[in-house]
């Protein structure tokens, strides 16, 4: 089991607040992201759940019970941190073998687990090296392989991929989404990475300035974002976000079109290609609108313009976002 | 913009380096060779280097004349003493310091630091007193307390700066997996803090060793360590130069060669954090 509800839950250093109070709830099972830019309080509120902080206010419960003041080793929640933080006097082998120890499992039974969770990671070969031998990749999956030995409630992942090349990145979220859908454990997954975001959650948690700017699955933050600010964060391109008179014309203070609904050739906006990036699968335009400001153009495939072109441009119909003067979406 | 040393650069800094090292221990040497001069061929002047012929007399003599064996003892539970008692407070003090800081962390280090500053002859009187008083004038308990208590700052500051370049990460994620408080200082803290605790200790060690002002003044005969037995050889009635550099010699021995074993550890703890 692993579920987790926090309750009003604040945290201050001092006079300064990182987090003025939050609700949410995550099921077991889940595979929850918090994400956002740097100091928006995602990494407070993960180190709030893990116990590494102590809250100001509020309740932090796992599966019911109050674990609020409870130590992080009383909590069964095992943590991956962003630099691995492996012990580097021990073996890949006592590293993974030592949370079974600290709980006095028997050694015959624990030295069974260590070879499960190597085999499952591919790390039997490196289980008598120590982490200074191993590559990134490899010390992170000791990491994980620490963090499973002993079947938490659940895992939580405080950026761990941020130390890896792009292409090892790439593979590691697939093995950590592979794994949580074998162990179908709750994860909370922190990531200021909206891509790690969108492809491996079930759930994600947007904050910003500490507060949870929306909840919701990744296609309904992308199809429905409820604020400019989430409207902005997630997809990418960023979303062309456009005020003024046009905005006006469709009764909102902002709208919003994704680069990937705009097409090009007939349309009531025009502009001139500034940057044609190409991809092969796809173009991206960035073109002068004048009044609209710069907007970003996703076309599908090899589109042969280039810069100073004078295009044509059309909204899709129906994926037009309209945002209040608070910033708000309006339905 | 690469900076490329010539030849006669790097030659001019070698010689420069060797130069500097020669000057620095120019005296221990000269204290050595002056040992094997006969006491006579000690105050000739011009002064002759090296002795001749070589003479032993002046360490026999004072073989018989006093008890270096006994000084040697004193020195070694002086120093080690006062060592492992500074180790056994500094260690939770420098590791609280160091993991869980306070508002005014820094400033007592700095108060700890300063009081290192303070001319000793300033608190002498009183403390010659109190221990009077107490009885511990001449006691090795006396001195091997006092000696903890000045070298106490620079364990705390040393094991601290140490202890600063542990992740604290390391030791969340031992807090994660389980473990007490009692199991991440043994089973992963003072693992990864050995090399530091050991070259803290070496320095403590060699400072305890030469440190002569207290244990001259507190010491007399039972508890009197080297520092004393060279001392003994500077009369006022007049210097005994060879004997005196005898004395030396077979005082400063010891402590030079644990140095000179030690010495890839010691440059180690000094520099540490200093270069990454």
């Amino acid at each position: 089991m692993g579920q987790i509800t926090l309750t009003k839950v604040r945290k201050a250093f001092g006079e300064a607040e990182v987090i003025p109070g939050i609700d949410l709830d995550i099921n077991d099972g889940e595979f929850v992201v918090f994400v956002g830019p740097s100091g928006c309080g995602k990494s407070t509120l993960l180190r709030l759940i893990a116990g590494l902080e102590d809250t100001t206010s509020g309740v932090i419960a796992i599966d019911g019970t109050d674990a609020t003041n409870l130590p992080p080793a009383k909590r069964r929640l095992a943590m991956v941190f962003q630099s691995y933080a492996l012990y580097p006097h021990m073996s890949v082998r006592k590293n993974i073998a030592f949370p079974l120890k600290m709980a006095k499992m028997p050694q015959d039974e624990a030295a069974k687990r260590v070879e499960n969770a190597a085999k499952v990671l591919n790390l039997s070969a490196y289980l008598d090296r120590k982490p200074g031998q191993l590559s990134g990749g490899q010390r992170q999956r000791v990491a994980i392989g620490r963090a499973i030995v002993r079947e938490p409630a659940a895992f939580l992942f405080d950026e761990p991929l941020s130390n890896l090349d792009a292409a090892l990145r790439v593979t590691m979220r697939q093995e950590i989404t592979e794994l949580h859908q074998t162990l179908k454990t709750t994860m909370i997954y922190v990531t200021h990475d909206q891509v790690e975001a969108m492809t491996m959650a079930d759930k994600i948690v947007v904050l910003s300035a500490g507060r949870i700017e929306q909840v919701g699955s990744p296609l309904d933050l992308y199809h429905t974002p409820a604020n400019v600010f989430v409207a902005g964060f997630i997809g990418s391109p960023k979303m062309n976000l456009i005020t003024g008179p046009e905005a006006q014309k469709h009764g909102a203070e902002t709208i919003g079109v994704r680069p990937e609904h705009l097409t090009v050739g007939d349309g009531p906006w025009e502009g001139t290609v500034g940057l044609a990036e190409h991809l092969g699968s796809d173009t991206f335009l960035k073109v002068d609108a004048g009044a609209l400001g710069t907007l970003t153009v996703r076309a599908l495939g090899d589109v042969a313009l280039r810069h100073g072109d004078h295009i044509r441009l059309a909204p899709q119909e129906g994926r037009i976002h309209r945002f209040g003067k608070d910033g708000k979406a309006l339905s | 913009m690469a900076r490329k040393s010539t030849t006669t650069q790097k030659a001019v800094v070698t010689v420069a380096a060797w130069g500097i090292g020669f000057l620095i221990f120019f005296p221990i040497l000269w204290t050595i060779l002056m040992s094997f001069h006969s006491e006579g061929d000690a105050i000739k002047s011009p002064f002759a280097m090296l002795a001749s012929p070589w003479s032993f007399d002046s360490y026999a003599e004072v073989q018989e004349r006093s008890n270096y064996a006994r000084h040697f003892w004193n020195s070694v539970v002086i120093s080690v003493g006062s060592t492992l008692i500074a180790l056994v407070i500094a260690i939770p003090a420098a590791w609280s310091m160091a993991f869980v800081p306070g508002r005014r962390t820094k400033d007592l280090l700095m108060w700890m630091l300063s009081t290192k500053m303070m001319p000793a002859v300033g608190v002498l009187v009183p403390m010659y007193l109190i221990f009077r008083d107490l009885g511990l004038l001449d006691n090795l308990a006396g001195v091997t307390v006092v000696l903890t208590l000045i070298n106490l700052p620079i364990v705390v500051w040393m094991l601290y700066t140490y202890f600063k370049e542990i992740p604290s990460e390391i030791l969340e994620a031992a807090r994660m997996d389980g473990a007490s408080l009692k199991s991440e200082i043994l089973y992963v803290l003072t693992p990864m803090a050995v090399p530091g605790i050991a070259s803290t200790m070496l320095l403590n060690v060699i400072l305890a060793w030469n440190e002569a002002f207290w244990t001259l003044q507190l010491t007399t005969s039972k508890a009197a360590p080297l520092t004393q037995f060279i001392a003994s050889y500077s009369s006022p009635e007049g210097l005994f130069y060879a004997k005196l550099s005898a004395a030396s010699t077979m005082a400063i021995a010891p402590i030079l060669i644990l140095g000179w074993f030690s010495q890839k550890q010691l440059v180690r703890g000094l520099t540490f954090g200093a270069v990454k």
